[in-house]
């Protein structure tokens, strides 16, 4: 009977579908982690860093999740994601600090600004993708990070206040947006923003996660996804069988940019000061987020998640190490890239891998 | 493939960035850094009263490690210097500065390493959008914070945190008010960096309190960070609308160069700068001589003649390869000087809570007079402090009061 039951519960087991499996292993490593942490932090065993390193980790997170879905299953490489991001950032920042005192609950107002910051990521994400999108790899990825740029030096040119007038915007300085005594400006060019709201908290990160996780895997498993990876192993085949190109490679593209946004409300409402220097939304970041990607593996969601958390760490755990800090860190990023992906590690992982098994096969 | 290794390339150019920034900075702060471990330890054997643990957060890696550097460098020296001089209440002070590259966010992840170090009080940040971040912690905290040289108006905006510099408006303000006093100009241009806080926010009081004085901004050009080695454009505006004066409220590293674009194009006016100007003549493969007779509202400088900067600027340059100490470095001098004098009348000592400290401290700021190397500070509680900008003129290479 035991022997039976057992047998059926293998059964109930391999009925479920090797890749929701895997799918439910990331979600089920992303909810462990978080209550992992909330216990640490109810018991106050969590040091104020990891604390305060809480939300930035989410926002990575997400970010690599949401570029892997450009770079590994639509195949294009894009190295403008961080403007995604800063659209986001300051397009939430914006709402939330113009209507700071007409929606008093937090809660709503972070909410609507999270949808507000997809909204305009995802428009940008169309706007950019209808001309680029004709583009092919490296011109792809040079046009992209041309708009990641431009973005950035708009945001810093811009000028933008209210008073009883309504709104003033301006390419100059303060003073040319001609306000009335009782008039605030909210966007003060390269000084961005000041006085976001602080919203953001380490639940609210982790619903994110796992609901770009859930969107991007669905995405990835239902008809659209496969028609998207069609396009990325060969496109003259997915053409010949009618499948429309530039239309799913916009849906993925503009789901990504989205994602990115949605990530850059959340690290907006986490700092009171929001400025587009190269250091936050330049293409360092977007390599940054680029060598998540890379890391964790393309195309590979689980790896990114746990490739953005381990790298975003990491150079805040080395402060001991005072000035070498960074000089460690790039040291340590190198070993594990050839660790994780130079051939001869693949193989030899593989065959350490296949001994376990084979070990494992002889005890029982 | 053709991906993949476009891929690789990107990232050996990324690893290969990340090196060299990281190689450049370590230099001249590694030392300053060991110096600091060393002095502190013996401090603690020695101290009778305990330690009063300070923070520090600034720039030491990246394009602001300059600044960064030269605060850590002055605080570490004035530390060392009050502890030997016995402490402040029989107390040893221990730095520990940490390293923000210039970025909000990991300015807040430098907090947080302080505040789990055990931080009582912070020196910081450097800069100004830092400072502005750190500062939404340090209130929730109820932690005392006095920023060396964060002068945008955000950055004192709760009554936790102080400042020594002058805020942004103030220079704007004291600029505009004595080229119009002493009628330097009938037509002014202005060359500015509107990427830049500091930059920006002088350019908008000055041109603010430009309609009051008795002189016009006839040109207003600007800059950003992307954009700062070719000067032509601007400077032909400048010239094109007669400007007899040119206000550079910029960084001196810019302000070299516009200097010498200028004379390339056979335009002198009368250049007129901020406290960022300080150290132009230190500039390397810069013609001294082209800064002759340039004006600048500054706090400091380096060759002045009393006993303190003397004695500042000779221990500076022994214990830190030579360099001389700039604007930075004078302001954080004072900052640790103002915290020995504020601890003293408020009676800190190092068992008490960090929101105890920050009460007294708070109260005693504001009844404290330093005489200090930017001259003699009073702080009132809204943070300000209260200094006179002193105007100096380069003649014969050196600084020269007017």
């Amino acid at each position: 009977m035991i022997m039976m039951s057992e047998q059926k519960k293998t059964k109930g087991k391999l009925k479920l579908n090797k890749v929701t499996k895997n799918d439910l292993i990331t979600y089920l490593m992303v909810v462990i982690a978080y209550v992992i942490v909330e216990i640490l932090l109810k018991t106050g065993n969590l040091s104020s860093l990891l604390q305060g390193l809480l939300v930035p980790l989410c926002t990575y997170v997400i970010l690599a999740v949401s570029l892997n879905l450009t770079v590994g299953i639509l195949g294009e490489l894009s190295l403008g994601h961080a403007g995604f991001m800063c659209i986001g950032a300051f397009s939430s920042a914006l709402f939330s600090l113009g209507l700071k005192d007409s929606i008093a609950n937090e809660g709503l107002r972070f909410f609507i600004a999270i949808l507000v910051a997809a909204a305009s990521a995802a428009l940008c994400g169309i706007l950019v993708g209808i001309p680029v999108l004709r583009l092919k790899g490296d011109y792809l990825a040079i046009v992209t990070l041309a708009f990641g740029e431009i973005i950035k030096n708009i945001i810093n040119a811009i000028y933008l206040g209210v008073d009883s007038h309504g709104i003033h915007i301006s390419m100059t300085d303060t003073m040319s947006l001609g306000l009335e005594p009782d008039g605030k400006v909210l966007i003060k060019g390269a000084q961005g923003i000041t006085g976001t709201p602080h919203d953001s908290n380490f639940t609210i990160g982790v619903v994110l996660i796992l609901l770009s996780l859930i969107i991007i895997n669905n995405l990835v498993h239902s008809r659209t996804g496969r028609a998207v990876m069609s396009i990325r192993d060969n496109r003259i085949a997915a053409e010949s069988v009618g499948i429309n190109i530039t239309k799913y490679k916009m849906i993925a593209f503009t789901i990504s940019a989205s994602l990115a946004g949605v990530a850059g409300a959340l690290y907006s409402h986490n700092l009171s000061t929001l400025t587009a220097l190269p250091k936050n939304f330049g293409y360092n970041m977007s390599i940054m987020i680029l060598v998540f990607v890379v890391l964790g593996g393309i195309g590979n969601m689980r790896g990114s998640v746990i490739a953005a958390v381990i790298l975003t760490l990491l150079p805040e755990l080395l402060r001991g190490l005072n000035n070498y800090r960074m000089l460690i860190y790039a040291i340590v990023l190198i070993a594990m890239m050839l660790f994780n992906w130079s051939p001869r590690t693949v193989a030899w992982k593989e065959k350490m891998a296949e001994k376990l098994k084979r070990t494992k096969k002889e005890e029982v | 493939m053709k991906m993949k290794k476009l891929v690789s390339l990107l990232m050996v150019a990324a690893l290969s960035a990340s090196m060299l920034t990281g190689c450049g900075s370590s230099n001249d702060a590694a030392g300053s850094s060991d110096a600091a471990t060393d002095t502190t330890a013996e401090g603690t054997e020695n101290a009778a009263g305990g330690t009063l643990k300070i923070g520090g957060i600034g720039p030491l890696t990246g394009a602001a490690a300059v600044y960064g550097t030269a605060v850590a460098n002055a605080a570490q020296l004035a530390v060392d210097e009050v502890n030997a001089a016995g402490g402040v209440n029989g107390m040893q002070l221990e730095l520990n500065f940490q390293d923000d590259e210039c970025d909000a966010e990991k300015s807040v992840n430098a907090y947080n390493t302080l505040k789990d170090w055990g931080m009582q009080m912070l020196v910081g940040s450097v800069t100004s959008g830092c400072s502005i971040a750190v500062s939404e912690y340090t209130k929730d905290d109820n932690m005392f914070q006095l920023t060396p040289s964060g002068s945008a108006v955000e950055c004192v905006q709760y009554d936790n945190a102080f400042r020594v510099c002058f805020s942004d408006p103030n220079q704007g303000l004291a600029s505009a008010q004595y080229i119009g006093e002493n009628n330097l100009a009938t037509k002014v241009a202005v060359i500015y960096d509107s990427s830049d806080i500091y930059s920006s926010g002088i350019y908008e009081k000055f041109a603010a309190e430009a309609a009051n004085q008795p002189f016009e901004i006839v040109s207003a050009e600007a800059f950003t960070a992307d954009n700062k080695t070719d000067f032509s454009v601007q400077l032909q505006k400048a010239k094109d609308a007669g400007a007899d004066l040119v206000f550079l409220p910029i960084y001196y590293t810019e302000a070299s160069l516009i200097l010498s674009q200028a004379d390339k194009m056979g335009y002198a006016p009368q250049f007129f700068g901020c406290d960022g100007l300080d150290g132009i003549l230190n500039v390397e493969n810069f013609d001294t001589s082209l800064a002759e007779n340039v004006m600048l509202l500054t706090p400091f400088a380096a060759d002045a003649t009393d006993d303190l900067t003397v004695n500042f600027v000779k221990n500076y340059k022994d214990k830190f390869n030579g360099e001389t100490p700039n604007q930075f470095a004078a302001d954080t001098y004072d900052a640790i000087y103002a915290i020995k004098a504020a601890a003293e009348k408020a009676g800190i000592t190092a068992d008490m809570s960090v929101s105890d400290i920050c009460e007294a401290m708070k109260a005693a700021m504001t009844e404290i007079t330093v005489n200090g190397l930017t001259g003699t500070i009073t702080w009132s509680a809204d943070g300000e402090p209260t200094k006179e900008p002193k105007a100096v003129k380069i003649v014969n290479g050196s600084y020269t009061a007017m």
